[in-house]
């Protein structure tokens, strides 16, 4: 996976963390999965299609996921409120809509879905083409995980855009 | 959260009604809360842009906070058909897919501006002051709960 497709995606959740939590965030852990993904909570996913093809998921433990949840509410949030599950929707959909509105104006077309809440435990497993980054970020909150299994669907759209 | 000096509208002073058209609840009540601190009233909500178009004509909002990609119909494509039939329709887009091409057709199928998600309320208020134009007024910070 490149790094010029992963970075927007950093840039995004820093800029959209820090200002949603106000308070400074880091990448505390990366890592490469191969191996199906383990969801660690209130879990959302975005798929991708078009120039660029995969998957983001947006992962909190619940405890987490309140806490994130209460912050962008401003009121507190317990851990089985709904809306605490359509907060890391939103999260998800909003870090994603950033990154892709960088990409977009590089060159890359796409089509993002939208986001698709999961229960389940396990995650899709990833493959030789779409190997996952796993990146955890630290915040004041707790650990957000946010798991990027992206590859090029188009050849050419990857020469012209890079080339931009 | 921080209070702004109200926007009225000018003809007779009340405060300026909203649509809220978002498929996230979350999102919903964020925007909500962003314009109560505004001195705006939700006059409505709305979860795709179908219901949005049939809420319009019902409520005749001040302004529509529209997203973009939602179910049913996207968010540009119902502010293209509330303004078709309400040119004086002011529908402000709110979406995180703020990319040049998606603006660029909001603003050319009728959107009267965009702010990109996550929304600062200190933009959104700039936002809405320039939107209302002339039918919009500030009143003092004394005047705030008049």
């Amino acid at each position: 996976m490149k790094m010029e497709l992963i970075q927007p995606f950093i840039n995004a959740a820093d800029a959209v963390l820090s200002q949603g939590l106000q308070s400074p965030m880091a990448i505390e852990n990366l890592s490469m999965e191969e191996e199906a993904y383990r969801f660690k909570g209130v879990a959302a996913m975005i798929e991708l299609s078009g120039d660029i093809e995969g998957r983001i998921i947006f992962d909190l433990a619940p405890k987490t996921a309140a806490r994130v949840a209460s912050h962008f509410a401003g009121t507190e949030l317990p851990e089985t409120d709904g809306l605490v599950r359509e907060a890391v929707c939103e999260l998800a959909n909003q870090v994603i809509g950033n990154a892709v509105a960088v990409l977009n104006d590089q060159g890359f077309k796409f089509r993002v879905h939208p986001p698709a809440l999961h229960t389940s435990e396990q995650g899709p497993k990833s493959t030789e083409d779409t190997e996952a980054l796993v990146l955890c970020f630290d915040t004041a909150d707790g650990p957000v995980f946010m798991n990027i299994a992206l590859r090029y669907h188009n050849p050419t759209a990857q020469a012209s855009a890079v080339g931009a | 959260m921080e209070q702004f000096a109200p926007v009225k509208r000018s003809k007779d002073g009340q405060a300026v009604q909203y649509l809220i058209v978002d498929d996230s609840v979350f999102a919903r009540k964020n925007l909500g809360r962003i314009i109560e601190s505004f001195g705006g009233q939700i006059a409505g909500e709305a979860g795709d842009g179908l219901t949005a178009i049939s809420e319009y004509d019902r409520l005749k909002p001040d302004i529509v906070l529209m997203d973009i990609t939602m179910p049913q119909m996207e968010g540009i494509e119902a502010a293209e058909k509330i303004v078709q039939k309400n040119p004086e329709a002011r529908v402000v887009m709110v979406s995180s897919v703020g990319y040049q091409e998606n603006i660029v057709a909001a603003l050319q199928r009728g959107a009267r501006h965009f702010v990109q998600k996550p929304v600062k309320p200190e933009v959104l208020y700039e936002v809405i002051k320039y939107v209302l134009g002339e039918d919009g007024a500030v009143a003092s910070a004394a005047g705030a709960g008049a």
